[in-house]
C-alpha cells in the first residue's frame, strides 16, 4: 500500500489497444496519469483522443493491454464501474438538462433523498460548499435554471458536478472549444484548481494555448499511437505542433516509420 | 470580465430573496425571460369569466359555478395524466379512448357482473394501465414515435369498444358510489373542513421547508411572501367554499342543492399527490431530466426507457380514472364515451395551462387551470349562441392561443438565456 506516497501514477496504461472491426484506432499506447497534475491528452482529428478516454471512463472496453489505477490492475467495462473508482468525465456538449437548475443537473442520478423525497436543502449546501471550494464566484444563484448560464458557467457547473462526488480522476474533453476569451480563462482557472485541490485531471484540448497555459505533462496521440508523453516545461509549442503532425521531433516521438519517407 | 458582471448579478439576486417587492420584480424578470408558467391560463379564465358574465345573466350563476367544476373535471383528470406524457416531449392521442376503454370495463365489472364498485374501479385503472405499459413499452423500447403509437391505439381502441359495448349498445351504470363522484355534494361542513386543511397544510409545508433552508443556512423568501401567499390561498378555497355551501336549487324544498361537488376533493387529492411525485421525488425529477435532456439523462444513469414507460403507464391510468368520472356523470358507457373533442381539448386543458408540448416543462396545476379555462368557454358560450360551430372555432383558437403563446415562450427564452 505504499503506492500513494510514491510519485506513482494514479492512472497507468500500458500497451492499450483499441480495434473497430478491422479499424485498429489504438495502439499500444501507454499513458501515465499523476494526482494533482493536469496532464493534457492533444492530437490531430482522429488520432484516438476520444476513444482512449471512452476506454478510460468505461464506455467501451479496451481489446488488449494494462489498466492500472491506485495501484491495482483493474478492468473497467461499465461508467458506472468507473464512476465507482472515481473516475469523471465531463463532456463537451450533451451533459446538461437546461431546463432544471444548477443544484439538480449536480445531483442528477445521483439525488440525496430523506426517505422517498429529495433531499433539497441538503443538496444545495453541498452544492454551494463544492462551488465554494472550487472558487466559483460567477454564477449568481445555483437555483437558476441551466438555460440561464453563459457556456463558461455551463462548463463549470459540469466540471463541479464531476468533483462531487470524491472523485480522483476528472476528464475534460475539450472543455473551451466552445468559449470566448474570457470564459475559457475562468475554466482553464478551474481546471488549475482541480489539480491543486489533489485530483488528476486529463485534459483533451486542440488549442495549443490553453494546454501550455494548465497542462503539466503533455501525451500525444499520434494515429492512434502515443507520440511521446513529455513534461510541459521541457517542451516548446512547435515541438508538440510536430509530434500532433508527424509523431516526431527530434529525439522525441515515434521512431521514424520504416514505409512512408523514401 | 465575467467577474466583473457577477458581483452585481449575484448583489441583485440576493437582494431578490429579500422583500416582497424584489421578489416580485424578480417573478417580473421571469415573465419578461419567456417564462410565463399559468399566466396567460389566468388572465385567460379571469377574462372569460366577466365577458360571458355581462353578456348573459346565467352564467354567474351558483349553479352554473358548480356546474363548470363539474364540467372541467373530465378534461383535468386526461390533462393530469397528459402532462407526465407530455413533459418527456411526447404525446399520446389514445388517452380519449382509453377513457372509454377502460369505463367500459367498468360498466361490464358492475353491471354485467354485479361485483362491487371498489372491484370495477381496480379493473378500470389497471386496463388503463395496461394500455399505458403497452404504448409505453413499444415507444421506448422499439423507438416507434409516439404519434404513431398512440395513433394506432386510437384506432384499435375504439375497435376494442365497440367490441366490449357492442355496437349502438349502452351499459347502464346504477351504482351508488360510483354516482356520487358527479352526482352529489359534500355535506356543509365538510366543506369547511377540506378547504381548511387545504390551507393548513400548504401553511405548514411552506414553514417545514423555510424551516429547512434556514438551519441549513440558505436563502429563503421574506415571511411576508408566504403569509401573503397562504392568505390568498385562503381567501380563495374561502370563497368558493362559502359560495358552493350556498343553496342553489331552484326549489330548495323539494331538492335542496348545497355544498362542494365531491369530484372536487377527489380532484384536489390526485393534484397534490402528482405534485408530490413530480416535484418532491426522483422519480419526478429524472421526469424532467428526461424531458429536458434525454441524452444527459442517460449519461447521469438514469433508466431513460423505464421513465418513459412510466409516464404512459400514468398518463393511461388517469385517463382509466377519467373513464370513471364520465360514468359517474353519464350514468351509462356507450361506444362514444371518451370520444369526439375529449382528447384534444385535454391535451388543450394541459397546454393552455402553460405545460409545454416541447418537454420538460409543466405542472400538475397546469392542467387543472387550462382544464377550467376549457370548461368555461364550453359551458359559457351555448349561453350565448346555440350555434355548434361557434363552440368548436372558439375552442380550436383558444388552443391554437396556447400553442402559440408556448412555441413564443420557448423562442423568447432562447433568445434572452431564460
Ligand atoms: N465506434 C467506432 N467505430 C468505428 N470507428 C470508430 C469508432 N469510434 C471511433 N472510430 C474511429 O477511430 C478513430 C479515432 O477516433 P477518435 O474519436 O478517438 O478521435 P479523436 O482523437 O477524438 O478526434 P477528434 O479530435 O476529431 O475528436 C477515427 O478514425 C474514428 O473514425
Ligand atoms: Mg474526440
Amino acid at each position: 500500500m505504499s503506492e500513494r506516497s510514491h510519485p506513482e501514477a494514479l492512472l497507468r496504461l500500458r500497451g492499450i489497444s483499441k480495434s473497430f472491426g478491422a479499424v485498429q484506432v489504438l495502439a499500444g499506447v501507454d499513458l501515465d496519469v499523476h494526482a494533482g497534475q493536469v496532464t493534457a491528452l492533444v492530437g490531430d482529428n482522429g488520432a484516438g483522443k476520444s476513444t482512449l478516454i471512452k476506454g478510460i471512463a468505461g464506455i467501451h472496453a479496451f481489446d488488449d493491454g494494462t489498466y492500472t489505477f491506485e495501484g491495482s490492475e483493474v478492468h473497467v467495462t461499465s461508467p458506472k464501474q468507473a464512476n465507482s473508482l472515481g473516475i469523471e468525465v465531463v463532456y463537451q456538449d450533451l451533459a446538461l438538462c437546461d431546463n432544471l437548475d444548477v443544484v439538480h443537473n449536480m445531483f442528477l442520478g445521483r439525488e440525496t433523498r430523506r426517505r422517498i423525497t429529495l433531499d433539497e436543502t441538503a443538496m444545495e449546501r453541498r452544492a454551494v460548499e463544492t462551488l465554494r471550494g472550487l472558487s466559483v464566484r460567477t454564477l449568481a444563484s445555483v437555483r437558476q435554471t441551466v438555460s440561464s448560464l453563459s457556456g463558461g458557467q455551463r462548463q463549470t457547473v459540469a466540471i463541479a458536478r464531476a468533483v462531487l462526488w470524491n472523485s480522483k480522476l476528472v476528464i475534460l474533453d475539450e472543455p473551451t472549444a466552445a468559449l470566448g476569451v474570457a470564459q475559457t480563462e475562468q475554466v482553464l482557472k478551474l481546471v488549475r484548481r482541480l489539480a491543486h485541490n489533489g485530483l488528476a485531471v486529463i485534459l483533451i484540448s486542440h488549442n495549443m494555448n490553453d494546454v501550455f497555459e494548465v497542462a503539466d505533462s503533455i501525451a500525444t496521440l499520434y494515429l492512434g499511437r502515443m507520440a511521446a508523453q513529455v513534461d510541459a516545461r521541457t517542451v516548446n509549442r512547435a515541438r508538440v505542433v510536430e509530434l500532433i503532425t508527424s509523431g516526431r521531433s527530434g529525439a522525441l516521438g515515434l521512431a521514424a516509420p520504416e514505409e512512408a519517407q523514401a | 470580465m465575467s467577474g466583473a458582471t457577477s458581483v452585481p448579478r449575484k448583489a441583485r439576486e440576493e437582494a431578490a430573496t429579500g422583500t416582497v417587492a424584489e421578489a416580485w420584480r424578480g417573478y417580473v424578470n421571469k415573465v419578461r425571460g419567456g417564462d410565463v408558467g399559468s399566466l396567460p391560463a389566468v388572465l385567460g379564465f379571469v377574462a372569460l369569466v366577466i365577458f360571458f358574465s355581462t353578456q348573459s345573466g346565467t352564467f354567474f350563476s351558483l349553479l352554473n359555478g358548480a356546474n363548470l367544476l363539474q364540467q372541467a373535471a373530465v378534461y383535468v383528470f386526461v390533462a393530469m395524466g397528459m402532462v407526465f406524457v407530455l413533459l418527456l416531449g411526447e404525446i399520446d392521442l389514445s388517452a380519449g379512448f382509453t377513457a372509454g376503454v377502460s369505463a367500459a370495463v367498468l360498466g361490464v365489472i358492475l353491471t354485467k357482473h354485479g361485483m362491487p364498485w371498489p372491484v370495477a374501479v381496480v379493473g378500470c385503472v389497471a386496463t388503463g394501465a395496461v394500455i399505458g405499459l403497452a404504448i409505453g413499452m413499444i415507444f421506448a423500447r422499439l423507438r416507434v414515435p409516439s404519434f404513431v403509437v398512440s395513433l394506432a391505439f386510437f384506432l384499435g381502441l375504439q375497435g376494442a369498444m365497440l367490441g366490449i359495448i357492442g355496437d349502438g349498445g349502452t351499459i347502464p351504470v346504477r351504482d351508488e358510489t360510483i354516482f356520487a363522484i358527479m352526482g352529489r355534494n359534500l355535506p356543509v361542513v365538510w366543506g369547511w373542513v377540506f378547504a381548511g386543511a387545504g390551507v393548513a397544510l400548504y401553511a405548514v409545508l411552506g414553514l417545514v421547508q423555510r424551516r429547512a433552508r434556514r438551519t441549513a443556512g440558505l436563502p429563503s423568501h421574506p415571511p411576508t411572501l408566504m403569509i401573503l401567499k397562504v392568505v390568498g390561498l385562503a381567501v380563495l378555497l374561502g370563497g368558493a367554499t362559502y359560495l358552493l355551501n350556498r343553496e342553489r336549487s331552484v326549489n330548495p324544498v323539494l331538492n335542496s342543492l348545497k355544498g362542494i361537488p365531491v369530484i372536487v376533493p377527489i380532484a384536489a387529492v390526485f393534484v397534490v399527490g402528482l405534485t408530490f411525485v413530480l416535484r418532491r421525488t426522483a422519480f419526478g425529477r429524472h421526469i424532467y431530466a428526461v424531458g429536458g435532456n434525454a441524452e444527459a439523462a442517460r449519461r447521469a444513469g438514469i433508466n431513460v426507457p423505464g421513465i418513459q414507460t412510466a409516464c404512459f403507464v400514468i398518463c393511461s391510468a388517469m385517463a382509466g380514472c377519467a373513464g370513471i368520472v364520465m360514468v359517474s356523470r353519464d350514468t351509462s358507457v356507450s361506444p362514444s364515451t371518451g370520444g369526439s373533442s375529449t382528447l384534444l381539448l385535454s391535451i388543450g386543458a394541459a397546454v393552455i395551462g402553460g405545460t409545454s408540448l416541447f418537454g420538460g416543462k409543466g405542472r400538475i396545476i397546469d392542467a387543472v387551470i387550462g382544464g377550467l379555462v376549457i370548461a368555461v368557454i364550453s359551458n359559457g358560450l351555448p349561453l350565448m349562441t346555440s350555434e355548434a360551430s361557434a363552440q368548436y372555432i372558439v375552442t380550436a383558437f383558444v388552443l391554437m392561443l396556447a400553442a402559440m403563446i408556448d412555441a413564443m415562450a420557448r423562442r423568447r427564452a432562447a433568445a434572452t438565456g431564460h
